[in-house]
């Protein structure tokens, strides 16, 4: 009796569910007409997103966001989600795009479609403008500091030369302290964490050497809405065409987007 | 749902670990060599208040001894560099260790100077001893004699704490038990054997440097 209620209800949920995505289907002419676009956004994840110091959300993906309700002709409305309810407030129709740092995986791509790479998110070797590193195999002879049991640091051990050396640090702040104390000469770490160490100091600026693991952003739309999918493309082709996405990651960033994105 | 405990996990990296505890033997070793030559100048400096050394060992014994232990190796590696002196993670934790224990050794030591006779050392100058005859075998070889246990005592204290300069990338001891917990996420197994570890060092170094007091400092009893 009990289990039945329970399957019942999931079968409610379901039919909701699915109600609420075909509802959304042909959602373009339906924020044409209302003339708002929403877009779920992160409000705890700087510099992708975050609150100012004015209360207002900023960062890469409100910039982002801004882009695209601008090509689209119509009004922004925010909506702060975090990472876990992020997906969900798109299926259940709560928003229109979500633009909130996502990365592709199988999992996802079987709930909702992907747009056009955005946002560069990757983790890799970064160091100073004059020392010339390109692979792997250039690290030999040098020191890189990473955050011990970090993905990259796994990573990094399997790829670096036998006679790299690899210094390993409890934390991020201890591997930018060794860094910008010039203990290593190169860090291993992700993009955002390369960011606001250039943020918060010029003295050792960190420039991107190579890509270890790439997995870039992409804007979510809902499953078979195609007309928004090619629209949100195109907005992103010509922003990275025109010159407007190097802008707002040089904004939020601190470097260029890279050339595969 | 109990736990399976799993010390092969551990058992994989037994390399990693018996590198991590012979450096930190080397470690102790090198920094309690200079930390207690260091606290015997200064002790000897405060005990006979040879100025201005004396103000300045001081000003030393009282900064070290009432800061942290990783706040000092800290200073060094991250800090010091910006002054332009560079150290690898070897030298910065040698150097925080040696500095450490010489301000608590300077104290322990001073202690065992400052509690000799005045009648002894005034008996050692009627018998013509040199200045330097008398600190050597009056003054200080008692005086170590007296504080020795609490010196060893204090040796491995710097010896546990050394596990601290794992977070300067000095691949010590408890280096390698964070690196294999990353790893394998065995924390219980590692940990447990580590603790172990350091047990084991700290009984070795604690018999060993007892050995070294009774042989070469406290010199054969008198009969």
């Amino acid at each position: 009796m009990n289990r039945r209620n329970i399957l019942r209800l999931f079968a409610a949920a379901a039919l909701a569910c699915g109600l609420l995505t075909t509802a959304h289907a042909g959602s373009l002419e339906t924020i044409q007409k209302s003339g708002t676009l929403r877009v779920a956004v992160p409000q705890d994840f700087p510099p992708f997103g975050s609150v100012g110091p004015d209360m207002k959300p900023r960062g890469y993906d409100v910039d982002m966001a801004g882009l695209i309700a601008k090509g689209l002709g119509v009004k922004l409305e925010l909506i702060a989600v975090t990472s876990t309810n992020r997906v969900p407030y798109l299926t259940a129709g709560k928003a229109d795009l979500v633009i909130s740092s996502l990365g592709k995986n199988p999992d996802r791509e079987k709930v909702i479609d992907f747009s056009n790479a955005y946002a560069p998110f990757f983790t890799g070797v970064f160091g100073p403008d004059e020392l010339k590193v390109t692979a792997a195999a250039d690290l030999a002879g040098k020191t890189i500091g990473v955050t011990r049991g970090a993905v990259e640091d796994l990573d990094l051990s399997k790829i670096a030369p036998a006679s790299a050396t690899i210094k390993r640090f409890e934390d991020n702040n201890a591997t930018i302290a060794a860094y910008l104390s010039g203990q290593v000469q190169l860090v291993a770490t992700g993009n955002v964490v390369a960011a606001a160490i250039n943020e918060r100091s010029n003295k050792r600026p960190l420039d991107t050497k190579f890509l270890i693991k790439n997995s870039p952003c992409y804007v979510g739309v809902n499953k078979g809405d195609e007309p928004l999918l090619a629209k949100v493309n195109e907005v992103i082709a010509k922003a990275k065409q025109s010159g407007a996405l190097n802008e707002i990651a040089q904004r939020w960033l601190h470097a260029p987007l890279p050339a595969g994105l | 749902m109990a736990y399976q405990f799993d010390f092969a996990a551990v058992w994989a990296y037994h390399e990693m670990l018996a590198q991590g505890a012979m450096r930190t033997l080397a470690l102790t070793a090198v920094g309690a060599g200079i930390g207690v030559a260091v606290g015997t100048l200064g002790a000897v400096v405060r005990a006979w208040r040879l100025a201005p050394f004396d103000r300045v060992f001081g000003v030393y014994v009282e900064l070290i001894r009432n800061t942290p232990f990783i706040v000092q190796l800290f200073f060094i590696f991250f800090g010091l560099p910006s002054l332009g002196v560079h150290m690898s993670e070897w030298q910065a934790a040698v150097l925080a260790m040696a500095v450490n224990l010489g301000a608590y050794s300077t104290e322990i030591i001073r202690a065992g100077i400052v509690a000799t006779p005045r009648g002894q050392i005034e008996a050692a100058a009627s018998l013509a001893l040199s200045r330097f005859e008398i600190f050597r075998h009056v003054v200080l070889r008692p005086a170590l004699q007296r504080v020795w246990p609490a010196l060893v005592s204090q040796i491995v204290i710097v010896m546990l704490g050394s596990s601290v300069c794992s977070q300067i990338s000095a691949e010590e001891l408890t280096f390698a038990a964070n690196f294999i917990q990353s790893r394998n996420f065995r924390a219980f197994e590692t940990y447990v054997v580590v603790a172990v570890l350091y047990l084991l060092l700290a009984l070795l170094v604690r018999q060993l440097l007892l050995w070294i007091g009774r042989r070469f400092v406290v010199g054969r009893p008198a009969t």
